[in-house]
């Protein structure tokens, strides 16, 4: 397979998780787009890195890789803290910051 | 074959990233990430990346998920509202996505790159592997290691700094210190386990 697959491919699963932070409610979930979105540019690094026959972008996807985890573990501690505040877990609720 | 296992792969992960945001119980959209992540696992191995492959299934579908499943377990899995701040925005995030995967395609494909069409020069069985892997990380590409390794420190401190039990209880005394938030905040926290 060619390079190009690998880049509509990714483009196809970005446009995906960017979708679906706009129609879904729940903090988990944007979280869990949020995780496809960085994936999807994940995979584009990876096959960057085999067009140009170097391993230097496949750094960078580790990188991404522990960018996503540490976003992920303040993101759940948020979610934990806003459960347990018994405030609603609905991004649409949750908006005092809003200017 | 590889292209049987491409279209393979790139349909898992099509379908677990469309099941995450269809799916209504947040449980199975976690269900439908792992799925994904298996997929993208697969296409990072038919790109001779084997070490990205392996940390992908052993960080992602291994810990990240543990911890997604093990949240979603303790918040429960609600049904959302219906409620639009934005009128007709279900509507239009299809439309948006759309244009967007248009443009991002049309930009690639686009582009000036010759080797797009290619299949990657030819590497050796050594492209990939922990071995070259770890000599970047560690020569060229040191301080960026670092540097991760002090986020990844600073995001642990943080998240027991804001999941823990006492992280509830100074911020209400101190912003409203009324003489009976002692009390409102007990019988708050005696409330959580009484509702589930």
């Amino acid at each position: 397979m060619t390079i190009e697959w690998y880049i509509v491919l990714s483009s196809l699963l970005f446009a995906v998780g960017a979708m679906g932070i706009l129609i879904r409610r729940s903090p988990v979930v944007i979280l869990l787009c949020l995780e496809l979105m960085l994936n999807a540019g994940n995979l584009a690094l990876v096959a960057f890195s085999r067009m140009v026959g170097n391993q230097e972008g496949q750094v960078f996807a580790l990188v991404v890789m522990v960018i996503a985890a540490c976003e992920v573990v303040v993101g759940l501690g948020l979610i934990v803290a806003i459960f347990r505040r018994r405030l609603p877990l609905n991004v649409d609720e949750l908006r005092e910051l809003r200017g | 074959m590889e292209a049987v296992l491409f279209f393979g792969a790139a349909l898992g992960a099509l379908g677990g990233a469309v099941g995450v945001i269809a799916l209504r119980n947040p449980f199975y959209s976690v269900l439908a990430l792992i799925v994904h992540l298996f997929s993208l696992a697969v296409l990072f191995l038919l790109l001779s990346s084997a070490f990205v492959a392996a940390a992908q299934v052993v960080v992602y579908a291994g810990a990240v998920m543990v911890l997604y499943v093990f949240v979603v377990a303790y918040v429960g899995g609600g049904e959302e509202s219906a409620w639009e701040p934005i009128p007709g925005q279900r509507l239009l995030a299809p439309l948006f996505a759309a244009a967007l995967f248009v443009e991002l395609a049309l930009a690639v494909l686009g582009s000036s790159l010759l080797a797009l069409g290619t299949d990657g020069p030819k590497v050796g069985t050594g492209f990939g592997n922990p071995d070259a892997i770890g000599y970047l990380l560690l020569e060229k590409f040191l301080i960026p290691f670092e540097a991760s390794s002090i986020l990844l420190l600073l995001a642990a401190v943080g998240a027991v700094v804001l999941a823990s039990k006492r992280g509830v209880a100074p911020s209400a005394d101190s912003a409203k210190p009324a003489p009976d938030s002692n009390g409102a905040r007990a019988s708050r926290e005696e409330e959580v386990p009484a509702s589930r």
